[in-house]
């Protein structure tokens, strides 16, 4: 365990110098110049190359990338040509925002998900089994941002159910102030006991956390049917069966098993996909994350936020597929000796 | 291989045999068909042909849907429906192209790898690590965010992003099948590397592609939908479908018809692809003889 341990941990290291090296090659594929594009459309050549010497554009590009790392290493990830501040720094205060987002979407994913697959599997190839798989197919293919706006234009616009965009209501933040610990509202507000700050971040996050789940929702109900489908011909389920369990208990407790190592494998993908997701559903809602972060750069073409946001993704994507493969060693011996 | 036993019965018998077979399949086929028919017929089908070529006529706009306009007119008063029928062609060529070009890119990489082996095969799978390491429509929009935006654009960041995949699957056909006697016979038969490869190896993954490949149009498809909505994709007056919901955003609460179809147009198309994945998968893949549906991941 410890040498596979090691192993992947210097592969995920090699693997997070090429993403390093991928994102400084985006930052340099900019048509025309990068200085240019720093210096704005309005800046003189003389300017432009004075900019060209401060960004080390002179430089040959292996020492470029080299100070490239460096700072990426130091924490010198840039300034962002939009917000005018460090990239890093932007991005601590965002990041926090964007994993309370993803995290809730994918809970609400992963519970109506299980459920809802052992129900499909239960009434196999009934009704209800139909609507589900369709539900299914329906998550799968839906543009995440349509969904986000034909949410908003439902529960905020017409019926005023729920608040139309943003974190929390600037009102209540106003009157009762917010401490920061983790850096996302709804875990800050619950700790510290700032009850109208927690309902007021929570309902601002139930419409993007819903859109956010409809991806995992339609992985996780595929697998679980298709596991427990699978499962239910075998001999040991029949065994429960014949013993005399009642059949939520031979779905829920016996069969369901087979379906936890399929879900694990692709969490780490669904992560990456559900993070990736929420750059639209945040620009939808101007809920402040990563995402909107980014969506409001690449209008503009801010290279270093753009390439910022991308390096500090692939890192957490990386990140997830350690974690989730030496949990997935951990389990099952197999994967070890392979 | 191709060969006609004469026992065989006649191509439509077959055709039908087939569609009872699988229904879905047959039913998910044949829309697909349609919607292909009406991207090359959207001249005709269009009943404002010339709106979705960059006219506006601000007369008529925000027309709610009626018997003139079927899904109703945007902000400029083009017609909505016109304008969906022709997106029809920039979601299908697009999508087509980016699958094309990173098969062929996956191709080549992939029986590289698996063939030669050894360094070759180690340092171009790490570089698929690399790709892989990004999540893909992440990777895309850092692409296209960096090269001038435009469908052209976006065409090629999703072909950087999506070519992986596909080398992770050849090179792992490859390899099933380097050992094989078949193959060690072409070559103790003298049969150059090239054509082993192209006439005896890649078919082995003719079925594995094929799957990856309907369900990743429909991927594609979301993907620079997602793409023109964040501005990086088809730009203005292109009929795009992603670039047509942006443009109903801030219209969207008052005027709900100018957004909601082109989107249902996305999901409609998209599911359709996934679809015909699905089904493709359980009628080749002989893992997934049974009807159940399951199956993979995406």
């Amino acid at each position: 365990m410890i040498a596979y341990t090691l192993r992947r941990i210097g592969l995920a290291g090699f693997v997070s110098l090429g993403v390093v090296l991928l994102t400084f090659a985006i930052g340099r594929i900019v048509p025309g110049d990068p200085a240019g594009a720093w210096a704005g459309p309005r800046a003189g050549p003389e300017q432009r190359e004075r900019i060209r010497e401060e960004l080390g554009l002179d430089a040959p590009v292996p020492e470029q990338f080299v100070t490239y790392i460096w700072g990426v290493l130091r924490g010198d990830w840039g300034v962002s040509v939009r917000t005018h501040r460090p990239v890093l720094e932007d991005l601590s205060i965002l990041l926090p925002n964007t994993f309370q987002l993803v995290f809730a979407g994918l809970f609400l994913g992963v519970l109506l998900g299980v459920p809802a697959g052992l129900l499909a599997a239960h009434c196999h190839n009934r009704l209800p089994d139909f609507g589900i798989r369709l539900g299914g197919l329906l998550g799968a293919a839906m543009p995440v941002f349509w969904l986000a706006l034909m949410l908003q234009l439902l529960f905020s616009s017409n019926l005023g159910w729920l608040p139309i965009n943003g974190i929390y209501d600037r009102s209540v933040e106003n009157a009762y102030p917010l401490s920061e610990v983790t850096g996302a509202p709804v875990v800050d507000s619950l700790i510290t006991g700032n009850w109208p700050m927690f309902l007021s971040s929570l309902e601002h996050l139930i419409l993007p956390a819903i859109v956010v789940a409809a991806y995992p929702f339609a992985i996780v109900t595929r697998i679980v049917r298709a596991n427990v489908l699978d499962t239910l011909g075998e001999g040991h389920i029949q065994l429960t069966r014949a013993l005399g369990f009642s059949e939520s208990a031979v779905l829920g407790r016996f069969a369901l098993r087979s379906a936890w190592n399929p879900v694990l494998q692709v969490s780490a993908l669904i992560f990456g996909s559900s993070l990736v997701n929420t750059f639209l559903v945040e620009s939808v809602f101007t809920y402040p994350g990563l995402g909107n972060y980014a969506a409001a750069a690449a209008k503009v073409q801010d290279i270093p936020a753009i390439v910022g946001v991308t390096l500090l993704v692939a890192l957490c994507y990386l990140a997830a597929n350690l974690a989730v493969d030496l949990l997935h060693a951990a389990l099952d011996p197999r994967i070890r000796l392979r | 291989m191709t060969t006609t036993s004469p026992t065989h019965p006649p191509l439509p018998t077959r055709v039908l045999a087939e569609a009872r077979r699988s229904p879905v399949l047959a039913v998910t086929i044949v829309l697909l068909i349609l919607v292909a028919l009406v991207g090359v017929f959207a001249p005709w089908i269009a009943p404002y042909p010339e709106d979705a070529l960059g006219n506006t006529a601000p007369d008529r706009s925000y027309i709610p849907p009626s018997s003139d306009h079927w899904f109703g007119t945007d902000h400029l008063g083009r017609d909505v429906f016109s304008r969906v029928v022709y997106g029809t062609r920039f979601g299908l060529v697009v999508s087509v192209a980016v699958v094309c070009i990173s098969l062929v890119i996956g191709i080549v990489i992939g029986l590289l790898a698996g063939y030669i082996g050894g360094w070759w095969d180690e340092g171009l799978m790490r570089v698929t690590d690399v790709f892989l390491a990004v999540p893909g429509l992440l990777l895309a929009l850092a692409l296209a965010s960096a090269l001038n935006p435009g469908l052209i654009g976006a065409t090629i960041a999703l072909s950087v992003t999506w070519w992986p995949w596909y080398t992770r699957i050849i090179r792992g056909e490859v390899l099933s099948v380097m050992g094989r006697k078949h193959i060690e016979a072409c070559r103790a038969l003298g049969l150059s590397h090239t054509r082993v490869l192209l006439r005896h190896v890649l078919p082995n993954a003719r079925t594995s592609l094929m799957v990856q490949a309907s369900t990743d149009f429909g991927s594609v498809l979301l993907a620079v939908a997602a793409l023109s909505f964040l501005g990086l994709g088809a730009q203005s007056p292109t009929p795009d479908w992603g670039l047509m919901v942006e443009q109903a955003r801030t219209h969207f609460s008052t005027h709900w018809w100018m957004g909601t179809f082109p989107g249902l147009a996305i999901l409609f198309v998209a599911a359709l692809f996934y679809l015909l994945g699905d089904g493709l998968r359980d009628r080749l893949d002989p893992k997934h003889t049974t009807s159940t549906g399951s199956g993979g991941t995406t």
